[in-house]
């Protein structure tokens, strides 16, 4: 009984409080809240919003850097895929995808931030030796008014993603034997994948890529970290006018979340263009029947970007470990000349309730959203029908922009009179949670071998005993890595805390971001280290628990 | 079915006669505001983008839970606009009795927004037995916030002023550092002109780069007393048009060619320990002193007030209306206006902002702790501070931003 609902409430759980948050989203955005004094319908909203100096240029930086990001780290991924299966680097690659990914989006942009300002550790090793700069050059890198800076950092974040993504499509195509068959007529090897693979994964990941540039379009704290400011980008203009003391700039802001959604909308949209574009030049490519022109370039192609990616992310942490622990820093030195505890020493009384929130948020989320998704993907091995038709609904949350429902959501929990809470926090982080933990699981829960359930059942086991005794133990593995995931989406979580915690419940991630406005590098590089630490231990949990638990079993070593 | 309602029903009295003890408490009657805000816990929604005002208010929290029993949560936000804009939120949503927020660190147009808006409890100050020790009789700017009476609806915590800071080494060869650094805003022109990309300020709205244009305009404006005054009294355009003839001078040879701007005054600081910068101005005079205490600025940082003068004024506390903890918030507004609490967070080590009470009139032994640390080079010279130039009245803040950022974002 409780397993038929699991469904349904998944689709209650993420459908209904965005659609509550986008109405109370779009009846503001055309001057109606009556709570404001908005009694009737008009366009003013929108004339103000067109009105708002540079809204242009944000609208045209937040659609095209969805875009220009997303496209970069799709091609990195694939090229890196055709280029380096199988190798050492692969195998490495494999193995920092996890904690890559765990690294939340503001530490990663922060360590980015540092890497590459004019002041940052890039200019200071090679100064001034190599540039000559005896004082940090006056130019425009970070925060740069075409958002290249915002586009790298995206791209930083959501290769790892996509990676892990195409990782996880992968084992269904078969790809090795596609690739032999494709290289028994002559193809070189990259050739072969991207002609043979590529084409039937793209469809598999389709879905991530769209989560991706609606991410990257609306993103809040990357841009607010490495973003243009002059105007910012149309997410944090919006941000901006929420948090007016003028409640009157609610209507715009409303009217700007509506706008929003329309540019990532329209972001979807150019890239589907781009999709029949692309179909059709692979086709050409394919049909062409080219065997080994360009392999050379395509094998350079996937590697170096991908490693620049990954030692960016990692260059960028350890820079913020290096700052840290910095005394006073002055610019063309390489290292501080005196080193300090200070900084942790000051961070750490603080530290103690933002943590304690941010465990037991994201361990409520996880562990809420890990019994939901069991009891559907059981259901649906029960069953057998597969709620394929209902996934885009769970992608429904990665795909409509946070700021368009989040801020209409908080105006109905206001009118519900709900006080502000962890519990409150803990719902508001599940929309997202929800998602990731389903995809992790649900290929491993799809894959897992039909006859072990057949035995089971044949040797007597109710269902229930079957899934308790034979199905989660085998599942162990996947099922901790999917937990955190979900501890790591949850811990990353920015503007959900802020807002449904009314700035309460402060998490590592909100003492982040708010003392970025406070300029301390130092400070910054110990809370920084602090997020991206506390996901990396869930990872190393979900991949030690199980060697430690199974430490007597071979068998159940390399389970699914 | 029947016997809950009936249940309810009895009880409904005793609900009515509970919410009517809930009354606003009358800060008269100190002993029982003592007494109410026993065991409260008060909600201070305050900026926190300075990890040293942060540490100063647990230092405050703890004090209060010992002496008061009063348990002090600091609600960071990054713009104290956030949480006025909560409490409106809230009276619009009919909330007068629960609000979240139960005391607000603001000044200037935050407070002209709430006080306009019916937002704040009061009026308490005069009622804060230490409330006396500012003297508000010789202090006028304790009662004044931009030109408006606080009227009881705030109460003072401390005191800023422009400053600017630079690094005296990186200076040196430019012949006498002080002789060469500006002393006014047509100076400032001159000195950026020769020092091309060395100097910028905060982006607006940053309350820190509002300031700076509502310095500049005192200084390039003859009509200064239309400053003082609603912004809708006077001819904006006419009254301002020096300030942007200077802005559009200045642009060109600041940082990063006037393109971009740091986000705040704390940015900038850090910009000024990249050494990207070689003057910078904060709103709080002690800041470059505590800098370089936490490893922020170069050893060799000194601070100075221009001859023209700077802008400074204070800011204060206040209560919103619907705080259902009034009392625990009263109590804390008190104790911040303490000698204790004034001087400890005056003391350099600790925060470094400026106390509002009158010290010369204290009793000898509390003048004693507001002796101020003298000896660290990188602190004002004693008495730097008396050229303080009054706010304009708050209007103009935003109007100022509005036309700022209509001529300078998005080109």
């Amino acid at each position: 009984m409780m397993l038929r609902l699991a469904p349904a409430l998944i689709v209650t759980l993420l459908v209904a409080p965005i659609l509550a948050g986008l109405a109370m989203a779009l009846l503001p955005a055309f001057g109606y809240l009556p709570a404001l004094g908005g009694e009737s319908l008009s366009l003013a909203p929108w004339r103000a919003l067109a009105a708002q100096p540079g809204i242009g240029r944000s609208v045209a930086i937040s659609f095209a850097g969805g875009l220009v990001a997303t496209a970069l780290s799709l091609a990195v991924v694939l090229l890196y895929l055709a280029a380096a299966s199988g190798s050492r680097l692969d195998r490495w690659i494999r193995r920092l995808v996890s904690p890559l990914l765990s690294i939340p989006h503001a530490a990663a942009a922060f360590g980015l931030a540092f890497l590459i300002a004019p002041t940052g550790l890039l200019a200071r090793l090679a100064s001034p030796a190599l540039t000559g700069w005896e004082q940090p050059p006056d130019l425009l890198i970070v925060q740069d008014p075409w958002g290249l800076s915002l586009i790298a950092g995206l791209v930083i974040k959501e290769v790892p993603f996509l990676l892990l993504m195409s990782l996880a499509a992968l084992p269904q195509l078969d790809a090795e034997r596609r690739v032999a068959m494709a290289r028994s007529l002559g193809y070189r090897p990259a050739i072969a994948w991207l002609k043979v693979v590529a084409p039937a994964l793209y469809p598999l990941i389709r879905l991530p890529v769209f989560a991706v540039i609606a991410y990257a379009s609306s993103v809040v704290d990357v841009a607010m970290i490495l973003g243009p400011t002059l105007p910012p980008t149309l997410a944090v203009s919006i941000l901006t006018w929420f948090s007016d003391p003028d409640l009157d700039q609610r209507f715009l802001a409303s009217a700007g979340a509506i706008l929003q959604l329309g540019v990532t909308a329209a972001a979807l949209l150019a890239w589907w263009g781009l999709e029949r574009l692309m179909a059709r030049l692979m086709t050409a490519w394919i049909a062409r029947g080219g065997r080994d022109r360009g392999e050379a370039g395509l094998r350079l192609a996937g590697k170096l970007p991908i490693l620049l990616a990954t030692g960016i992310a990692f260059a960028g942490v350890g820079g913020l470990a290096i700052t840290s622990v910095a005394g006073f820093w002055r610019f063309p030195d390489a290292l501080p000349r005196t080193m300090t505890l200070d900084h942790w020493a000051q961070a750490l009384p603080a530290l103690g309730e933002p943590l304690a929130s941010t465990v037991l948020i994201a361990l409520g989320a996880t562990l809420l959203a890990a019994a939901l998704v069991l009891a559907a993907l059981e259901n649906e091995q029960r069953t057998g029908r597969t709620a394929s038709k209902a996934l885009w609904l769970l992608y429904l949350p990665l795909i409509v922009p946070q700021i368009a429902f989040l801020f209409g959501l908080v105006v109905v929990m206001e009118q519900l009179g709900t006080r502000p809470s962890h519990g409150l926090i803990v719902f508001g982080h599940l929309l997202f949670v929800l998602p990731y933990v389903f995809l992790s699981l649900s290929e491993a829960y799809r894959r897992i071998d039909p006859r072990w359930t057949r035995l089971a059942l044949t040797l007597g086991a109710s269902p229930n005993a079957v899934f308790w005794r034979v199905r989660l133990p085998m599942l162990l593995a996947p099922l901790l890595t999917a937990c955190a995931v979900g501890l790591a989406v949850s811990i990353g979580q920015y503007l959900p805390t802020q807002l449904l915690g009314a700035g309460r419940v402060s998490t590592v991630t909100t003492e982040a971001v708010s003392l970025a406005a406070g300029g301390n590098r130092r400070v910054i590089g110990v809370w920084a280290l602090v997020q991206a630490g506390l996901p990396l231990a869930g990872f190393a949990i979900a991949i030690g628990l199980p060697k430690l638990l199974w430490s007597h079993r071979r068998g159940m070593q390399g389970a699914p | 079915m029947r016997a809950p309602s009936l249940r309810l029903a009895a009880l409904l009295p005793a609900l009515l006669t509970s919410t009517g003890l809930m009354a606003a408490p009358d800060p008269a009657d100190w002993p029982a505001v003592l007494e109410e805000a026993r065991g409260q816990t008060v909600y201070w929604y305050a900026w926190a983008g300075d990890q040293r005002t942060n540490d100063y208010i647990d230092w405050v929290a703890e004090r209060v839970d010992e002496r008061f029993d009063i348990d002090l949560e600091h609600v960071k936000v990054g713009n104290t606009a956030e949480a006025v804009s909560r409490v409106l939120a809230e009276k619009q949503a009919g909330n007068d009795t629960a609000g979240n927020v139960d005391l607000i660190w603001l000044n200037g147009e935050n407070f002209a927004a709430m006080k306009e808006s019916d937002l704040l409890f009061g009026p308490f100050a005069r009622a804060l037995p230490n409330f006396a020790l500012t003297r508000p009789a010789d202090n006028p700017e304790v009662v004044t916030d931009f030109t408006l009476p606080t009227e009881g609806y705030e109460s003072p915590w401390g005191r800023s002023q422009i400053t600017y800071y630079y690094d005296s080494d990186a200076l040196r060869g430019n012949g006498d550092a002080h002789d060469a650094l500006p002393q006014d805003i047509e100076g400032l022109l001159a000195w950026a002109k020769a020092n091309p990309g060395r100097f910028t300020y905060p982006r607006i709205p940053d309350f820190t780069g509002s300031t700076f244009l509502k310095q500049a305009l005192i200084e390039l404006t003859d009509r200064d007393e239309a400053l003082y005054a609603p912004v809708e009294e006077s001819d904006f355009a006419a009254v301002t048009a020096p300030l942007w003839d200077y802005l559009d001078a200045l642009h060109p040879h600041l940082w990063r060619g006037g393109r971009q701007f740091p986000a705040s005054s704390p940015e900038m600081r850090r910009l000024m320990g990249d050494g990207a910068l070689s003057l910078a101005f904060t709103f709080t005079p002690s800041e470059p002193a505590a800098a370089v205490a936490d490893y922020e600025l170069p050893p060799s940082t000194r601070s100075y007030v221009p001859d023209s003068g700077t802008l400074g004024n204070v800011h204060f506390v206040a209560i919103p209306y619907n705080s259902p903890h009034q009392a625990g918030a009263m109590v804390i507004a008190d104790y911040l206006l303490s000698p204790e609490a004034q001087a400890t967070k005056q003391d350099l080590d600790v925060w470094g902002d400026r106390t509002v009470l009158d010290v010369a009139r204290l009793p000898a032994e509390d003048q004693a702790r507001f002796a101020l640390d003298a000896e660290n080079p990188a602190m004002l010279p004693a008495g730097a501070l008396a050229r303080t130039l009054p706010e304009p009245h708050p209007s103009w803040m935003t109007s100022l931003q509005d036309a700022w950022q209509a001529r300078y974002v998005g080109r």
